[in-house]
């Protein structure tokens, strides 16, 4: 799609902005509608599109395939570690009290934002991963071909 | 309605992955329609963005037109009507939309309403719920996602590997 001008001005305006929404998204998750699964969704969007306008080799420069498939894993364990931390210090497994226990309400804030944040990481890479490995083995076609 | 009607009887795989894309966005208003904000939400993301293009995606790798079918439809309409036909009649025994004496009204959700304030204090009470009250729910779920993506690179992108390695020993 290299040709097509107003497209490529477009996605440059928009995609700050959509990484941006899906950030708001992620942290405003606990006052408005929203949380990890859909900012995950949002932020993969912003990589995606950057993909199909301009080309897979220009987001893989931006975000090498290794580094996405250690963020799947990564997102989980920060979830995962929430809890495992809560364990040792004594309360139930993903208890987020166990985070500030002189404040147990902080302590649910700062757990429900980690987790939220490892939601979020896993489902974007989860998501970009999945567009690259079918988008690496899709043959390029140029605009007649649909 | 339409759109799904649409959806069955296009033969264009095309014209099917974008309609199908306007059904889940459509779904997404009939979701907002009951108040169900956060899960319109992800329909409008996950169905309308993400899967369209995966289903693009996929088109490009594969022919993009349906062949037309090889065995008559009799079978398949008759299971599809049986379940759906079951599925209407389970709904019969479901409480009324917005029913205050529902189930669901009279025992949970009052005490997640009167809880969540005093003990994680979050304005949106579905994200007090999804995250902390069912915390291991959400585990899960990104478990799901996380098996999700390790699947699907297993499947497409060892295969390439494997492909290629074959290429190699050939050569």
């Amino acid at each position: 799609m290299r040709h097509h001008l107003i497209l490529r001005v477009v996605t440059k305006l928009l995609i700050g902005v959509i990484m941006l929404f899906a950030l708001y998204v992620q942290f405003h998750g606990d006052y408005s509608p929203g949380g990890g699964f859909q900012a995950g969704v949002i932020m993969s969007v912003g990589f995606i599109i950057y993909s199909v306008v301009f080309s897979l080799a220009d987001v893989q420069k931006v975000l090498p395939p290794w580094f996405v498939h250690k963020l799947m894993a990564i997102g989980l364990l920060l979830y995962a570690g929430t809890g495992v931390y809560s364990m040792f210090v004594g309360y139930n497994y993903l208890d987020y009290d166990a985070i500030s226990p002189h404040h147990p309400v902080h302590g649910q804030h700062y757990g429900i934002i980690l987790i939220e944040l490892g939601v979020g990481i896993t489902v974007t890479a989860v998501m970009v991963t999945i567009f690259y490995a079918f988008a690496s083995r899709t043959p390029v076609m140029d605009d007649e071909a649909w | 309605m339409c759109t799904a009607l649409a959806v069955v009887r296009t033969q264009s795989l095309f014209a099917t992955a974008m309609l199908a894309g306007a059904f889940s966005l459509l779904s997404a208003l009939l979701f907002v329609t009951l108040d169900a904000v956060d899960v319109a939400f992800t329909e409008a993301a996950v169905g309308a963005g993400i899967s369209t293009v995966l289903m693009l995606g996929t088109l490009a790798l594969t022919a993009r037109f349906e062949r037309p079918p090889s065995h008559s439809p009799v079978i398949p309409l008759f299971v599809v009507l049986v379940t759906g036909a079951a599925l209407i009649y389970g709904t019969l025994d479901m409480p009324s939309f917005g029913d205050p004496n529902a189930p669901a009204q009279v025992h949970l959700a009052p005490d997640f309403i009167q809880r969540s304030p005093e003990e994680i204090d979050v304005p949106n009470i579905v994200t007090a719920i999804l995250a902390s009250y069912r915390g291991y729910d959400t585990l899960g779920e990104v478990a799901v996602v996380f098996t999700a993506g390790i699947g699907v690179l297993l499947l497409i992108n060892g295969l390439r590997h494997r492909r290629r390695r074959k290429d190699k020993e050939d050569a």
